[in-house]
């Protein structure tokens, strides 16, 4: 049995690598609610974002300004998926944008491969220096980056939902579509929105996950597996549901990999999606009332 | 100001429009009455931009602007309030009314904004109270003026209106409807589909009978109301 301090450290792992689930997480919900479309290529926001900030690392840049630029690369490339593989097909079903977007994913790691080859590459984390102890658990560095980083993140886009002009037209959109476009929003022009946020949140994750990792171009699968079902257990449409559900399942995953045995760790997340797709497909916190909240 | 010409539409092999012509004039509230399913809501539906035409022309004060989509038409001066109060439920009375202003929310200044937010309220006072509420937690009147609030927010030439007072108490469609006849009075023309074909034909100058997705007959509202055959089939023996 684990004692208190290992329980402790187990739990601190679990928050880190949740938090960066969260991030991605936001992103399926983001689109989801503005679109409809559940972007499987979500992952691979966060494998450029770790890519490229491993790219700019050698310039020398300081921290922040290189942070800066991968996330814009991200949102960058969000923006050019949204314009090239799902503008062109606006006017057909859901399922056929869902579809392409399985499709954005394959070219994106493809081209990662293409661009970084197979090799994992390493990143020093953003402050040097040993371990803190917390409560008689040790808590990295980097860790602490990852959690203030989130903390912000989700500040700032609760912020912009809440009380800026473009956040509210955006969840206008989420809520009613109809609605929004009789009021002269453009779902096209909401739709490039929401891509090139999700992308940002994706970024953000992978540049700050990065130095925890060693970064490979194939890391987007496997985040981007961990936030879809994150979102699925906050329901899809639900930000607070997400983010709940992200830490939940980091945690859930480190308890099972330190207590169990690592490699059933793999196991834990499609476990998770199974079990609530079976039993709670309106998400764990929602009431039955799906399309409600609207972000 | 509004002229639709030989409209035809479909869903699929459904015909729902056959060639429907009208005008609205400025100024006037003009109602569509007729049966269910005989094409009055597609009507409005085809204005606004929401489906797409097959046959026949819309012209806005003389701009052509058939095909062009929803979110553009708005933009040119029709505010379309489709059936069933469709506001932002999880956003608040204010920021409903604040986002129905987008379309002009980058001509007018801020101040523009609050003066046709201030006329919002004059018009239907209870939203002044309830404005840091959410509209999903408005009771079904308040919601319906808080939809026609809404979309006067972006300062439209038209509205469509279609079927304001429906679900509504009796006291409360009146009240409704004769606010619509107001807004006409202030120079902002009015397109209405109504059930209750009564109160539409009493506030309304002009009427035309849908059926079939045609127009089975118009004219002057007073003469309507006073059809037999308008009256037999649509007002009820009195």
């Amino acid at each position: 049995m684990a004692g208190p301090e290992q329980l402790l450290q187990l739990v601190l792992v679990g928050l880190t690598q949740g938090a960066i689930y969260a991030l991605i997480a936001l992103g399926f919900v983001t689109i989801y609610n503005v679109t409809g479309v559940i972007n499987f290529a979500q992952g691979e926001f966060a494998m450029l974002g770790a890519m490229l900030m491993v790219s700019l690392a050698p310039l020398g840049l300081p921290t922040p300004a290189a942070f800066f630029l991968a996330v814009a690369g991200v949102v960058v490339v969000g923006g050019g998926v949204e314009r090239l593989a799902i503008h062109p097909a606006r006017r057909a079903s859901v399922v056929t944008l869902i579809i392409i977007t399985i499709g954005a994913d394959i070219v994106l790691r493809g081209l990662a491969l293409l661009a970084w080859g197979t090799d994992p590459l390493p990143l020093a984390p953003f402050s040097a220096g040993p371990p803190l102890t917390f409560g008689g658990a040790f808590i990295t560095r980097q860790a602490l980056w990852i959690l203030g980083t989130t903390a912000v993140t989700l500040a700032a886009l609760y912020a912009f939902f809440e009380y800026t002009y473009p956040g509210k037209t955006v969840r206008a959109c989420a809520i009613n579509r109809l609605a929004a476009r009789l009021s002269g929003i453009s779902p096209e022009r909401m739709s490039l929105l929401a891509f090139c946020l999700a992308a940002a949140l994706g970024g953000v994750g992978g540049v700050v996950i990065a130095p925890l990792t060693l970064v490979s171009y194939d890391m987007g699968l496997y985040l981007g597996l961990r936030g879809f079902v994150a979102a699925v257990m906050g329901g899809l449409v639900s930000a607070p549901g997400a983010v709940a559900g992200a830490l939940l399942l980091g945690i859930l995953e480190a308890l099972v990999a330190g207590i169990w045995k690592a490699a059933y760790k793999e196991a834990a997340a499609f476990l998770v999606l199974f079990v609530i797709l079976l039993l709670r497909p309106q998400g764990l916190f929602t009431r039955a009332v799906a399309r409600q909240a609207g972000l | 100001m509004l002229e639709v010409a030989d409209l035809a539409v479909a869903y699929g092999a459904i015909q729902a429009l056959r060639g429907v012509s009208l005008k609205v004039r400025e100024g006037s509230v003009v109602c569509l009455i007729g049966a269910n399913g005989a094409g009055k809501t597609t009507m409005l539906r085809a204005i606004s931009g929401l489906l797409p035409i097959q046959r026949g022309r819309i012209r806005l004060e003389g701009r052509d602007i058939t095909g062009l989509p929803a979110e553009t038409i708005v933009r040119l001066g029709i505010s379309h309030v489709p059936e069933g109060r469709q506001n932002f439920t999880a956003l608040t009375v204010r920021d409903n009314l604040l986002v129905g202003a987008y379309p002009v929310h980058r001509r007018a200044g801020r101040g523009a904004i609050e003066a046709a937010m201030a006329r919002v309220y004059q018009l239907f006072p209870i939203l002044r109270e309830r404005q840091r509420q959410l509209a999903g937690s408005l009771s079904g009147g308040e919601q319906q003026m808080l939809a026609i609030g809404r979309v006067l927010m972006a300062r439209p030439r038209l509205v469509l209106l279609d079927e304001p007072s429906m679900g509504l108490a009796p006291v409360l469609a009146r009240e409704i409807l004769r606010r619509i006849r107001q807004l006409a009075g202030e120079g902002t023309t009015v397109l209405l589909v109504e059930q209750n074909a009564r109160a539409a034909l009493r506030i309304a100058d002009y009427g035309y009978v849908v059926e079939n997705g045609r127009i089975a007959l118009e004219g002057k509202a007073r003469d309507l109301a006073e059809d037999e055959e308008v009256k037999r089939a649509y007002l009820g023996r009195v």
